[in-house]
Formats: C-alpha cells, structure tokens, sequence
C-alpha cells in the first residue's frame, strides 16, 4: 500500500513538475510576426539556433501579404499582444513610432554595442529611423529587398534571336541598362513563338489592390525624375509629383503596359509576376528580390537559364529602384519585451546574419554583403548589391496607408483603364496627397 | 385523413387538434409538465419565480438575446453615426477625437469618385436584378411546368447558389483568364475573336459586365425559387375558371400567372436588390474594384476608405449614407409591394 501511495505521489508529483516547466517554457515563448513568404520559412530555420543558444521558444504569426498589412496593423493599433516582435513593413514605421507601437531601440543599441553604423544605410534610414535621417530607431534591418528584374538568359543567348535583334536594333541583345533598352527588348519578345509557346515581353506590378502598381510605376518614375516633394521644402509637391519628367515616367509605364504584358495581366503583383516568369511566359520580370532565391533554385527557369539586372537608367541617367524589405521591431504591448530584446541582440550577429544570407534571407549587415566572397555567393548577389545602393521609398509617414491608397486609385485609373492622361493622373495625385497631409495638419 | 390524426399518437400533437380537444387532454398535460417543472425547479429560485409576473418571465427569458442584440447591432450603429461626427481614425489611438460636425457627411457628398461608386453600384444592382428576374421567372415558369425529370433540373439549376462566393469568385477568375480561361474559349471559338483578346477582367468595357455575368449565373437559382413558390401558390381552379371561359395562354399568363405571382417577384427583387447594394466579396475577388476604379462599388470604396485608408469617422458617415439609402428605399418598396398584396 505504501509503495503504491509512494508511486502515486511520484508521478503525481511528475505530472505536476512537468506542467510547470511546460508553463514556464511558455511563458517565455516568443511570438514573432511577418509575412507568409519564403523568407520567414528561411527565418523559422534561423530562429532554432535562438532556441537552442536561449531556451527560448519561438512561435511564428506569418500571414499572407494581400492580408499583412491590414492583419498587423490592426493588431497593433487594438494595442494586441499577439507579436512579440514584429517585422514590419518599412512605410510603417513613422506611424508604429508615433502611435507607440514600436519599442524604441536606441538606448538597447547603445548598451549592447550595436551600431547602425554596420548596416546598409538605405536600409537604416528605410527599416529603422523615424524621423528618416535622424538617430532615432525603432528597428534593427532585417530582410533587405528592393525592386529588381530577372530575365530569361537563354532566350538571350539564342543565335537566331540575337541576330535578328542586331538587325533590329543595332544594338547587342543583353541585359538593358536603360529603359528604353527594356522596352525594346520587351517589344522584340511579345507574342513571339520560343519553341511552340507564344511568349511576351515582360511582366510587371499592376496590381489594384495593395501597394502593387504603386511600387511598379515609382520604379519608372523615380528614374525619369519623380520627385515627392521639393528638397527646400517639405511637403510642397506641386512641381515636383507632376513634374514634367514624372509625367514622362508614367506614360512610359503606361506604353510599357500596353505594348509588353501577358494578356490579362492587369492586377499582377509578386505572385502573378513570378507565375508568369515560372511558366515561361515572359522574357522579363519585375519583382522584389527576396523572389529570386526561388527562380535560381527552379528546375525550368532557374540555374543558367535566368539573370538578373538593376532596375535600368532613366533617359537623363538617373537611376533609382524601389526599396522593399524591413526592420524587426519590439512590439510595446509586449509583455516579453526582455526576451524580445534578446532576439534582436541576437539576430545582429554576425554570424547568424552570415547564415542567414546562406539559408535565403537578405541581410542588411555590412561585415555580410561587403565581405569579398558575397558578389559570387549567388548569381543575384552582385545584382543585390547594385540595387540597393540605388533605392529610394515610398512616403513612411503616419499616414502613409491614404497616401498609398491615392496613388494606387490614379496609377492604376490611368495605366491599366486608360482613363485621362499622365498629367491628370499625377495631378489628382498632388491634390490627394495634400488633402492628406492638410488632414494631419502638415500643411 | 384529418389533420388530427396525422401525427404519432404522442400527446404534443393533440394541441394541433380542434379547441374542445386542447381544453381536456392538452391542459391535462400542461398542468403535469408545470407540476413536474415546479417539482425539478430548486426551492430558493421556485420562490423568486413565483414573485415574478407573466410578462416579467417573458421580458426574462427574452432579455438575453435583446441584450446580443444591442450589443452587436444596436450599439455599432450608434457608434457609427457617432463617429461619423468625428475625425476619429482607427490607427491613432493617441489622436484627440475632436467634433467635426457634419464635415464627413459634406465631404462625401461632394466627392465625385463617392459619386462615381455609387454610380457603378446602381449599375450593377439595375443589370444584376433586371437579368436574375427575367431568367429566374422564366425558369421557374418552365420548371412549373412538371415536364419528365423536373425536379433533376431544379436541382441542377440550384447548385451555383449553394457555393460560397469565395469558392465562385475564384473559379471564374480561372474562367475568364484569357490564355487558360474556358469563358474565353468559348467567346473565341464562336467569335472568332482570339482568345487572348478577351480581357473579360482587364478590359474597363468588359468587367463590370464579367460581375454581372457570375452574379447573375449564381443567384439566379434563388429568384428562380422564390417565382417557383409563387408559380405553385397559384390554385388551379382559377386556371380551369379561365379554360371555361376560353381565354388563351397568353391572356392567362397577363391575367392570373403575372399578377399572382408579382409579390413573390417583388419579394425577390427586394432581397436581391439589398444583397447586391452591399455586395463586397465577389467584386473583390474578381476585380478587386479595377481596372482603374471601373468596377469600384460602394462597398469596396467604404472598406478601403475604412481599413486602408483608415479614416473611420469619414468611411462611419459614409456607412451611414448608405444605410439610410437601403433603408429608405427598400421601406418604400416595401410599402409598394404591400399594395400590390392587397390588391
């Protein structure tokens, strides 16, 4: 009977005892948020060394990018607990700070050393600084990325194509450094048989929705001279948003549209873009470059068969690529905030950030990118590379979300309807974005 | 066989029977089910019940459900048209809410793409309604016809209404697809258009027709089974009064079919009309508002003024608006489809 009693109070005890730790073990998991993308399969992989060097259990919040946005912004203006840490997209920053969602990160920097100084500057001033260019952080960078191209290397090495090109031309059918070049190129490919299948020219953003279009046309306009505001003066957008080299920007988006797209391609964005590449059904393809990890690994279109190019020079020479990418954040509803801290000092490693270039995320630190070795470390490494230094983003202030909604409604009013000109377009742009920032007591 | 005599025999169908009936058997067996109640019920709540009157028990166990009710209808809309007042906005939660008065409502009213919205909209409730009737009625009207295997068709004919929109949505997104698409196909080879030429989503010409197209295919079934009602509401001694006196098909169909069956019609066009004045899920999922704002509804215009633009006090007035505008116009439909009743 006593051995019996003995045996019930041990595993009683047992039972008890495991709960606990489980209940502890818990307590300490931490939640992070971001998107359902290949990158953050690439992070879950990461994050194990966290678990295994900390103890501390990580869980993953990752919803799909038609639905992210709304999905955490909702979560963290409802003052949610649900993440711990938070990826957030780069145009949240201004209103995470200024709404007190995001953790400020300067005081943790300067006791754990970590210096701004050793990340990628476009991706400082774009993940993590609010006020932009100024020492004021809310995030450590996270996962580089910016708008790209891929192209399909062996249409363009095609004997036949390449002469036919030349006599077309003049010129050698290659990757295009210049927008006119790509819209040539573009024009040469569309509807053009490649071993029995018709084929187009290029696929890019146009989708209605989210950010699409918007984070399309900028990289067209951007290089022909887009403007947000006049550099002496804040805000003031007339002349600068529908300036006469912004309204050539748009058109020739619009041309590029109209001349060069698969059928039916008038709400594409990264999916549809990379669908359209996968399938071999254009020679080009915008996207962001966290997509291109995945094109190299593809058994049709990847390995020798794809390249990569910068987005091109406008025609006066200019040349600017759309900034994607984020920052990691401490969520200030967080309960766990020590143990949120610690990922944070952790993931700015050098060596975790070197892995996680090697597993498929795109590190912001400079001991990684500028390490001699990194160029030749992937086929886009280099092209990576150029395009960061190139990029330029979209509106972050507080009310960056009616900001984007404005330019989503005209870009797409008039490239993909056809409605009005150009200059209607950026026009009704200027006097949306005035209203907004009239609203915010801006102007 | 009397209605009386149609149930199991259990006593619960005796309260069907005729009022001497109710009185012996079905009071009996009242008094037992009070007595057994009263017997199971613990004694301190059996004393506060006894306190408590007729209408006290009803308002008591009625209350719950009044309380859900105000708590997820009620009070949202008195929120709404408070903050419709405001320049609340959702994402700042440290912003002073300040009174804007009417500001929303002006603003809105004045704005020509609100306008343009609610153009679409009218667009695509008078199509959708004029189509799903025609066709509705008329396939009820074959349908009534009991012609050999009737009811397999009715059946068939039913199925798109059973599918979720999201399922519908994305199915004809597959179909109208230009280079994969059956829709497209199908245009083409009648056409001979090619098929890569039919935009049905890209094209600003085309979409707003391609939504009338998936809304009709889907929710006509459902006007086909309100006129169905109708249809067989109709008794069929009239129809034989007008044999007798010899009045042709066509003379039935304007005198007894239509007249008879125009409160059901109207029925249907009142709930279509509701529906497809708030309709969101398949617009998004097929055009997502494009090209442009071509296919832009109210509804689209009020979720993104809402939860992407985030300006609540001004997308809670514009909720408003179109609450009342429903709410008003389908009260005078109502009030016309009443007439037509009493008629």
């Amino acid at each position: 009977m006593k051995s019996t009693l003995k045996l019930t109070l041990g595993l009683t005890s047992a039972m008890f005892a495991s709960t606990a730790v489980s209940n502890v073990a818990q307590a300490e998991d931490l939640t992070l948020c971001w998107a359902a993308w290949d990158p953050a399969n690439a992070l879950v992989e990461l994050s194990k060394d966290f678990t295994k060097e900390t103890g501390i259990g990580m869980k993953f919040e990752f919803v799909p990018w038609t639905n992210y946005a709304d999905r955490f912004l909702n979560e963290l203006n409802s003052k949610g607990k649900l993440c711990d840490l938070i990826i957030g997209d780069s145009q949240w920053i201004g209103g995470s700070a200024e709404n007190g969602h995001y953790v400020k990160l300067n005081d943790f920097f300067d006791k754990e050393k970590i210096s701004m100084d050793d990340f990628v500057p476009a991706t400082v001033v774009g993940y993590s600084e609010w006020p932009k260019n100024s020492p004021n952080y809310w995030a450590l960078p996270a996962m580089g990325d910016v708008v790209g191209w891929t192209y399909r290397k062996d249409w363009f090495s095609k004997p036949e194509l390449q002469k036919e090109f030349k006599e077309k031309y003049g010129w050698d059918l290659a990757a295009p450094t210049t927008f006119d070049q790509l819209k040539q190129i573009a024009e040469f490919f569309q509807k053009r048989e490649i071993d029995g299948k018709t084929v187009y020219g290029a696929s890019i953003y146009t989708e209605r929705g989210s950010e699409g279009i918007t984070m399309g046309a900028m990289d067209g306009l951007y290089s022909f001279g887009f403007k947000y505001e006049n550099p002496d003066k804040p805000y003031e957008m007339d002349g600068f948003v529908n300036s006469e080299k912004s309204v050539r920007g748009l058109e020739f988006y619009k041309a590029l549209y109209d001349c060069c797209t698969p059928p039916g391609a008038s709400n594409s964005y990264m999916g549809e873009g990379v669908d359209a590449f996968k399938s071999g059904q254009v020679a080009m393809h915008m996207n962001f470059a966290f997509t291109w990890p995945g094109l190299q690994k593809d058994e049709n279109v990847g390995g020798d068969k794809i390249g990569y190019f910068a987005n091109p020079k406008g025609p006066d020479g200019d040349q600017f690529a759309q900034l994607g990418g984020q920052g990691i954040s401490v969520v200030s509803y967080s309960d766990k905030q020590e143990a949120a801290l610690k990922y944070i000092k952790w993931f700015a490693n050098k060596d975790v950030q070197a892995k996680w270039w090697s597993l498929g995320g795109f590190s912001c630190l400079n001991a990684v990118v500028k390490d001699p070795g990194f160029p030749a470390s992937q086929p886009y490494a280099q092209t990576f590379l150029d395009s960061m230094a190139i990029v330029k983003d979209f509106w972050a202030e507080p009310s960056y979300a009616p900001l984007l909604q404005a330019s989503q409604k005209r870009f797409h009013d008039y490239v993909v309807a056809g409605q009005g000109s150009a200059k209607d377009a950026l026009d009704g742009l200027v006097k949306d974005w005035t209203e907004v920032f009239q609203d915010d007591g801006k102007m | 066989m009397s209605r009386a005599t149609l149930g199991t025999g259990h006593s619960s169908d005796k309260f069907h029977c005729r009022d001497d009936q109710v009185t012996e058997a079905g009071l009996t067996m009242l008094n037992r089910t009070a007595d057994s109640v009263a017997r199971a019920t613990p004694e301190p709540l059996a004393r506060k019940v006894r306190g408590i009157s007729d209408k006290g028990l009803a308002w008591l166990f009625i209350s719950p459900t009044i309380l859900l009710l105000l708590a997820i209808n009620i009070f949202p809309l008195f929120w709404a048209i408070y903050l419709s007042f405001t320049n609340y906005r959702a994402n700042r939660p440290n912003e002073v809410v300040r009174n804007v008065g009417l500001a929303n409502y002006k603003r809105i009213l004045g704005d020509q793409d609100i306008w343009i919205a609610m153009q679409t909209t009218a667009h695509f409730v008078f199509w959708t309604i004029l189509l799903q009737t025609l066709i509705g009625f008329t396939l009820a009207w074959l349908i009534d016809r009991k012609f050999r295997g009737h009811a397999f068709w009715t059946t068939i004919i039913l199925v798109p209404m059973m599918l979720s929109p999201a399922v519908v949505g994305n199915f004809w997104r597959f179909l109208y697809e230009p280079q994969i698409g059956l829709f497209a196909y199908a245009i083409s080879f009648v056409t001979g258009i090619p098929a890569t030429q039919i935009g049905m989503l890209s094209n600003v010409s085309l979409a707003p027709w391609s939504i009338v197209i998936v809304d009709t295919w889907m929710w006509t079934p459902y006007v086909m089974l309100i006129c169905l009602a109708g249809l067989r509401s109709i008794p069929e001694y009239i129809y034989e009064a007008a044999e007798v006196d010899r009045a042709s098909n066509w003379r039935q169909f304007w005198s007894i079919t239509l007249p008879m069956a125009l409160p059901f019609i109207m029925l249907a066009v009142l709930f279509r009309g509701i529906e497809n004045f708030k309709m969101f899920d398949m617009v998004n999922l097929l055009t997502g508002g494009g090209p442009g704002s071509t296919t832009e509804v109210a509804s689209i215009t009020l979720k993104r003024q809402a939860f992407e633009s985030w300006r609540t006090g001004y997308s809670s007035a514009f909720a408003i608006i179109l609450f009342v505008a429903v709410f008003g116009l389908a009260n005078i439909y109502v009030k016309a489809l009443n007439k037509v009743k009493q008629r």
